[in-house]
């Protein structure tokens, strides 16, 4: 049985927060559905609250130390990716957006993505696709065609609710049909490596 | 081994009285600082070039000539000179001419400058870094050894029947390093020519420069000019030092904290178990910069940075009395006692003569237009 790596990167503030909690539906579901296809996942959250001193001073002085440095390898160096925010002034947050704002740009290249977001009232529920796509599609991510929108009145039960979990479940199939059959993640090319143009082709016609 | 200082020449107010040097006053402390490194037994001053303010440092020749001139020992070098936007005739030309005022006491170190705006001062484009500097350090090379030099490249004009003057010291051309902080494509140029290498190393984490230098030296031996651990390797270094490492914090501190490079970021401890940074006694510059050869090799020069971020020019000179008096003799013994024989020492003038199997003069006498005749032909007529 193939095991895959599923990375969690959840931008909620509070413990717990709904933006947690939906990171965990997606994630039990991706899980539940990778095992319907035959596979293993291990999990790995990362809360970006628990860096977000790492993250600013990423910013100012060019270099993730040690603690971001797992997290971020963490993260592209999973079969997949769930990446859930909340809502700030109608788009991701500030802290979210930092997070990939710090990786390599070809980071994330091909990596399957799946992503979600919460917030207080349903006028936002399109903020994954006018914020959070373009962010996914500049990084080259693949991301899956559901996105998960939950406002407050989504967690309060009834019909609602029901319709929360079906956009989960579809979300979580398209994410491990995705995974599923496609070769263990490699990490990414390493620049130390031995170039693959030699010096002499760099240096022709000068 | 050799020990020095590198400086990038800002012009930053001093965060504990709110006062900027004025430009003349920064230059003047340039030299100073220089003629302190001599007095106190460094070996090297390296000064950087910046075409934009709050530097001083865009004529590096010119003041490093200055200090040629009131200077026995040490050796002049940059941190570093522009080779994607400088012409390279004219950094040809320059170098040349301090060689022969300096008598050979000259290197340079090769970068591309990270602040893209310059670049179109310059008729240049920063995305063209990398090839910039892949092409113009070629056709340098080529000025300097070449006495006519016929050449055509994508971003200068055609140089047709041209003879850079004046020819290199004794034939021998500087010795050249090569300085980036992430791209491995520059480690990869400096190991094709079997060149310097210096990684900048003050503002990163360890593991980084190991990567970094370890690339280098594989690929130095790769193109067969030694074993990996004999190519050349050169670190940065940043301490701040006093007798007791309290004060050294206690006065360092609010530095760190409004510094350009600094400020709002992490802090003084987080930065200094981070990087190489080291603020302390000079015990424990001693012990910190020791710990450098662990990860980097046996390594050929060690460049401080002490006079940014707006320490006033009578603490920079403190600070080179305590590297001259208490650390470097300790390092020189310690690093000497480590190095094993087959490691060389940073190329120096007169090691490059040598190699080259003596010294001869490579002066280029104009030919007559009209009957091609030098000075050399029509004395043996």
């Amino acid at each position: 049985m193939t095991t895959r790596t599923l990375a969690v990167v959840s931008a909620g503030l509070s413990d717990p927060s709904s933006t947690r909690l939906l990171a965990d539906r997606l994630t039990a579901a991706t899980v539940e559905a990778l095992r319907a296809r035959g596979e293993d996942a291990t999990v790995e959250v990362v809360e970006l609250r628990g860096h977000a001193r790492d993250l600013a001073d990423n910013l100012t002085s060019g270099f993730a130390n040690g603690s971001l440095q797992t997290a971020i390898d963490t993260v592209v160096g999973a079969d997949a990716l769930i990446a859930v925010t909340p809502v700030f002034s109608a788009s991701y947050s500030g802290l979210f957006k930092t997070f990939f704002d710090v990786l390599d740009k070809d980071a994330l290249t091909g990596k399957p993505v799946l992503l979600g977001a919460t917030a207080g009232t349903p006028r936002h529920s399109l903020v994954v696709e006018h914020a959070m796509r373009p962010l996914f599609a500049y990084l080259r991510a693949v991301v899956v065609p559901t996105g998960v929108f939950a406002a407050a009145e989504d967690w309060a039960g009834g019909g609602v609710d029901r319709s929360l979990a079906g956009r989960v479940e579809r979300a979580a199939g398209e994410l491990a049909g995705l995974v599923s059959g496609r070769p263990v993640a490699t990490r990414p090319a390493d620049p130390f490596a031995d170039p693959t143009t030699s010096f002499e082709e760099l240096l022709k016609g000068r | 081994m050799q020990f020095g200082i590198f400086t990038v020449g800002d012009v930053t107010p001093d965060p504990t009285t709110g006062r900027a040097p004025t430009e003349a006053e920064r230059v003047k402390s340039l030299i100073a600082i220089a003629l302190k490194a001599e007095e106190v037994g460094l070996d090297v001053f390296a000064q950087g070039q910046h075409h934009n303010p709050p530097f001083v440092v865009s004529s590096p020749t010119t003041t490093l000539g200055y200090i040629a001139a009131k200077t026995e020992k040490l050796v002049l070098s940059t941190s570093t000179t522009l080779i994607t936007t400088t012409d390279p005739v004219k950094i040809a030309e320059d170098f040349a001419t301090l060689q022969h005022v300096a008598d050979g006491r000259v290197d340079l170190m090769m970068g591309r400058g990270n602040t893209g705006p310059v670049y179109p001062w310059f008729g240049k484009d920063i995305r063209d870094g990398i090839p910039l500097a892949v092409e113009n350090y070629q056709l340098l090379r080529r000025l300097w050894r070449e006495d006519v030099v016929n050449w055509e490249g994508q971003f200068r004009t055609p140089l047709q029947g041209f003879t850079s003057t004046p020819r290199p010291l004794d034939g021998v051309p500087p010795f050249v390093w090569h300085g980036s902080i992430r791209s491995p494509q520059i480690a990869e140029q400096a190991a094709y020519y079997g060149d310097g290498f210096f990684h900048n190393h003050i503002f990163w984490p360890p593991e980084h420069t190991e990567r970094m230098v370890e690339f280098y030296r594989r690929r130095f031996e790769h193109y067969g000019h030694g074993s990996a651990d004999q190519a050349i390797v050169g670190l940065g270094g940043q301490v701040f030092m006093r007798k007791n490492s309290q004060d050294a914090v206690r006065e360092f501190r609010p530095y760190f904290d409004k510094a350009p490079v600094y400020g709002g970021g992490p802090s003084l401890e987080e930065f200094t178990s981070q990087t190489p940074l080291t603020v302390g006694s000079p015990e424990q510059v001693i012990e910190r910069t020791l710990g450098f050869r662990d990860y980097v090799g046996d390594y050929q020069r060690q460049l401080f940075l002490i006079d940014h971020a707006g320490l006033p020019l009578k603490t920079v000179l403190e600070q080179l009395d305590i590297l001259g008096e208490e650390v470097v003799p300790v390092l020189r013994r310690e690093f000497a006692a480590l190095k094993p024989a087959h490691v060389p020492d940073a190329p120096t003038h007169a090691s490059l003569v040598a190699a080259a199997g003596g010294g001869h003069d490579s002066t280029v006498h104009a030919a007559d237009d009209v009957t091609g005749r030098t000075v050399e032909t029509a004395a043996q007529a």
